[in-house]
């Protein structure tokens, strides 16, 4: 039993990690520009099939990790010189439907370049093994990488808005656009490289997901409605208000999906309890955020009070 | 003892550690016009949202005509008869002055929830809010957008609107910002002309305005009340005019 | 008259005319797909209440759509095999029954929703609608008996005394009427003391309140009254289709309705129709030469958003009179 609560403890983990990835970049680009980005779950997708199809035709994994991870931040930076940069101004509505439009866009592109059937992407061999928990059972070493993998680049992260030139013009920006304009700092580029920076995490975290799930069209919404959940939850605009919510939203529906089937296997039959377990599993975390905003309409950090 | 129509008493209200508000206490009565006068900074506009009801005091009691509003929305705190103009002109722009003003006249009379007849043909609306357009003086450009009415207009609008709610009390937060020579006389004549029948509480910082028209004056500097009187106590007040009066030069 | 009054004319009569058309052609297929527009255009009206009229950006509406499937959908399958619904409630294929619930369960549902979600603004709304539309949508699926991930299957048309609901172009009467009567009522309350305040809750809230009406009552009535007419919607969908399926509740759903409303032109009466007959024709033009349609769908609203805000009605009629 212990096994699987280091288990479910390591699963829930490994889907907060992943969940900060992009919950971070949302927040950044919601916190530095005000800008909804719907389009980032395709940056998420972007990453995951460059990195499988590089992967594939150059036999390296890391190659493609490497090239999907660049290419969702260049794919980030020309859509918010193309497009995004146009919509700071306009309201909420119009940033939602602009990035639904792209969202349309980027999933049927893909689909039309690689086709409806997924892609594959393997875990590269020396990541292939399992590693002993105390209490028995193996736990994928892969899975472990991704956990140290995501702390590595949220430590990151957090260093680079706390302690960098880059990261105090990012600070600034967040509570006063206008301020840091007159003080002569870039914001055009400032905001693009906010976008491909957001975008590359998004990209990091498709491509790194895409070897234990799989690489198609579509991938990438479901992360990005749990990872707007988790930054509503935490708090829009702030990074610990991701952190937290993150670790909350991965732990609370990694093991809700396996106790509540079993919860109601107390008292209920085998399939019913499955049904109505599932089910409850896959609303818990909306519950959790509307719970929250009755409680606390900004999320539990908000950034600007 | 008459009433008043406004009782304001220790009222309190801090963010963080700025106290926007330091036990403020203050009484309008009928037929009066009071005027709330302060440097930048003094928590004039805090004072009035609270008493108007978007911002919730720390400590304190506001009275509308003898009844705690405590708890009150802004939206019923204009149903127990406040009548209230922002300083930055608050209206529905693409819509014109008279569609503005019906949608008071429909607020102070009763019930929105009327799905059928169209509110055009609401002989009775129209009417009221011509005439509450009529008694700001603003005439023949009532159906134009408000977006295309000069500041002065959008001002003279929010008046309307707010008398068309046949307030028992009228709350006006710096009505004369912005306006010009002809204007502010205008606006002082037709508040001079109000406060007999309906109690004015007004921030100003044109003092001209302030001396002409006000019966009584509260100063504020950094949210306490420093002082409180008739016009002219205030004004011959030396404590005053070096708190607040004599800095005005350097504004 | 108005040039928008013409081009709603307009509009109403090429939707009225090209099934009849159709039908004397004997041309089946595009007799259902008019039928199929003036659904889509309903469903988008409900949500052309909220989010154009009443200025609550609900990205969350497909719940309702599903819902209004849903209740014809289990309306039905009780009715086939005579069993009860939670052991109380039995089936039904009559619409005039069905369409009352449908209406009102997503309106019950809408009433919940809203008074929760009124208390949050801005991007915190639209995160909370589309929260309780997952909800719903994974509750949807996980109904078995009730079709789970597959959908549920409708075998008979619903009934509607002295009609024969079977009859293609009679179905299309049916939603055109209905379309019509949501439009005229739609219309009706806007231009009432309702719609008066409606539209000031949207341009300017502050001011609302200052004028003596509390904002929230307004926008939860606006908001449910938006789900009932896509409730609605949902239910004629079911009944056109003989199948409720899962997606109806799916939030790339709520994500087409509102690009519908925007291409019509938001917060135009009739722009749900004209969106709605932009959105089947690029559907049904395009989606024939490939299956990635909405690779071009995705630009064209791009190009909207970005340049022809207004939407359709907007390039067509102009800006919108107020008075």
């Amino acid at each position: 039993m212990s096994s699987l609560l280091i288990e479910l403890t390591l699963n829930g983990l490994q889907l907060g990690v992943m969940l900060l990835l992009m919950a971070a970049g949302l927040t950044l680009i919601f916190g530095v520009m005000g800008f909804i980005n719907l389009a980032h779950g395709s940056l998420y997708m972007s990453g995951a099939f460059v990195t499988a199809y590089l992967s594939r035709t150059t036999g390296s994994f890391w190659l493609g990790l490497l090239a999907g991870v660049a290419a969702a931040a260049a794919i980030g930076a020309v859509v918010e010189l193309l497009v995004v940069r146009r919509l700071y101004a306009r309201d909420h509505l119009d940033q939602v439907l602009a990035t639904f439009a792209l969202i349309l866009i980027f999933s049927n592109a893909a689909r039309w370049i690689f086709g409806a059937a997924p892609l594959w992407l393997d875990v590269p061999p020396l990541l292939a093994g399992a590693v002993r928990l105390p209490g028995g059972g193996g736990y994928p070493v892969y899975r472990l990488v991704i956990i140290a993998l995501g702390i590595a680049a949220a430590a990151g992260l957090y260093l680079l808005i706390a302690r960098t030139r880059l990261g105090m013009r990012i600070r600034a920006g967040e509570s006063d656009r206008e301020m840091i304009a007159a003080l002569g700092v870039d914001i055009a580029a400032l905001y693009t490289m906010v976008f491909a920076l957001g975008a590359a995490l998004a990209g990091l975290a498709g491509a790194v997901i895409g070897a234990l799930e799989s690489v198609e069209v579509g991938m990438g919404e479901p992360v990005l409605i749990l990872a707007f959940v988790v930054i509503v939850i935490g708090g829009i605009g702030s990074f610990k208000g991701a952190l937290v919510g993150a670790l909350l939203v991965g732990t609370v529906d990694t093991f809700g999906r396996i106790f509540l089937p079993a919860f109601f296997g107390l008292f209920l039959d085998p399939s019913a309890a499955t049904s109505v377990g599932a089910a409850l599993a896959s609303m818990l975390i909306y519950l959790l955020m509307a719970v929250v905003l009755a409680v606390r309409p900004k999320g539990l950090f908000p950034a600007h009070g | 003892m008459t009433e008043a129509a406004l009782s304001i008493r220790h009222l309190a209200k801090s963010f963080g550690a700025l106290k926007a508000t330091d036990d403020v206490s203050l009484d309008l009565m009928p037929g009066e016009l009071h005027v709330v006068i302060g440097p930048n900074g003094a928590g004039k506009s805090t004072l009035i949202n609270q008493i108007a009801g978007g911002l919730e005091p720390d400590a304190g009691r506001i009275l509308i005509d003898g009844s705690d509003v405590d708890g009150l929305s802004m939206a019923a705190r204009v149903r127990a008869g406040l009548g209230r103009t922002f300083q930055v002109s608050s209206l529905a722009m693409p819509l014109s002055a008279r569609r503005n003003v019906m949608l008071a006249v429909q607020g102070g009379s009763g019930s929105s929830f009327g799905f059928w007849h169209p509110v055009r043909r609401d002989a009775g609306l129209v009417a009221a809010a011509l005439a509450a357009l009529r008694e700001v003086g603003l005439v023949g450009r009532e159906d134009l957008p408000v977006a295309e009415l000069s500041h002065g207009e959008r001002r003279l609008v929010e008046l309307a609107c707010a008398l068309a709610l046949r307030p028992k009390l009228l709350l006006l937060d710096e009505p004369m910002a912005g306006l010009g020579r002809e204007g502010t006389q205008r606006l002082i004549g037709d508040l001079a002309a109000l406060k007999r029948t309906l109690p004015i509480l007004l921030v100003e910082h044109d003092m001209d305005a302030v001396f002409t028209l006000a019966d009584r004056i509260t100063v504020l500097v950094y949210g306490r009340v420093v002082a409180q009187g008739s016009a002219s106590e205030i004004r011959s007040s030396v404590a005053v005019q070096e708190a607040y009066l004599g800095d005005r030069d350097d504004a | 008259m108005a040039r928008e009054t013409i081009a709603n004319a307009v509009l109403a009569v090429a939707l009225l005319a090209t099934p009849l058309i159709a039908h004397a052609l004997g041309e089946v297929y595009y007799v259902n797909l008019a039928s199929r527009i003036a659904i889509v255009a309903l469903a988008a009206a409900g949500l052309n209440l909220a989010l154009g009229m009443g200025g609550l950006v609900s990205f969350g509406h497909a719940a309702f759509f599903g819902i209004g499937g849903y209740v014809a959908g289990i309306a039905a399958f009780h009715a086939v095999d005579g069993s009860l619904f939670a052991g109380l409630l039995p089936g039904s294929d009559r619409m005039l029954v069905i369409w009352p619930l449908a209406m009102l369960i997503a309106g019950l549902v809408a009433l919940l929703v809203g008074w929760i979600s009124l208390r949050t603004e801005g991007v915190y709304f639209i995160m909370i609608t589309l929260a309780f539309a997952q909800m719903i949508f994974y509750f949807g699926i996980s109904l078995p008996t009730y079709g789970g991930e597959d959908g549920l299957s409708i075998y008979r048309r619903n009934r509607l005394p002295g009609v024969d609901t079977g009859d293609p172009l009679n179905f299309f009467t049916i939603t055109f009427v209905v379309l019509m009567i949501a439009l005229f009522l739609t219309h009706r309350m806007m231009e009432a003391k309702f719609g008066a305040a409606l539209t000031m809750a949207r341009l300017n809230r502050t001011r609302l309140a200052t004028a003596g009406v509390e904002p929230r009552p307004i926008l939860l009535t606006a908001f449910v009254l938006s789900a009932m007419i896509t409730g609605l919607a949902g239910a004629l969908a079911a009944d056109l289709n003989g199948f409720v399926s899962p997606a109806m509740l799916s939030w790339h759903e709520s994500g087409e309705i509102m690009v519908i409303v925007i291409l019509g032109g938001v917060g135009r009466l009739f722009g749900p129709l004209a969106g709605a007959i932009l959105y089947v024709l690029l559907q049904t033009v395009i989606g024939g030469y490939t299956e990635n349609w909405q690779f071009f769908l995705g630009l064209i609203l791009l190009g909207v958003v970005l340049f022809a805000n207004g939407g359709l009605l907007g390039l067509i009629a102009g800006r919108a009179r107020h008075d």
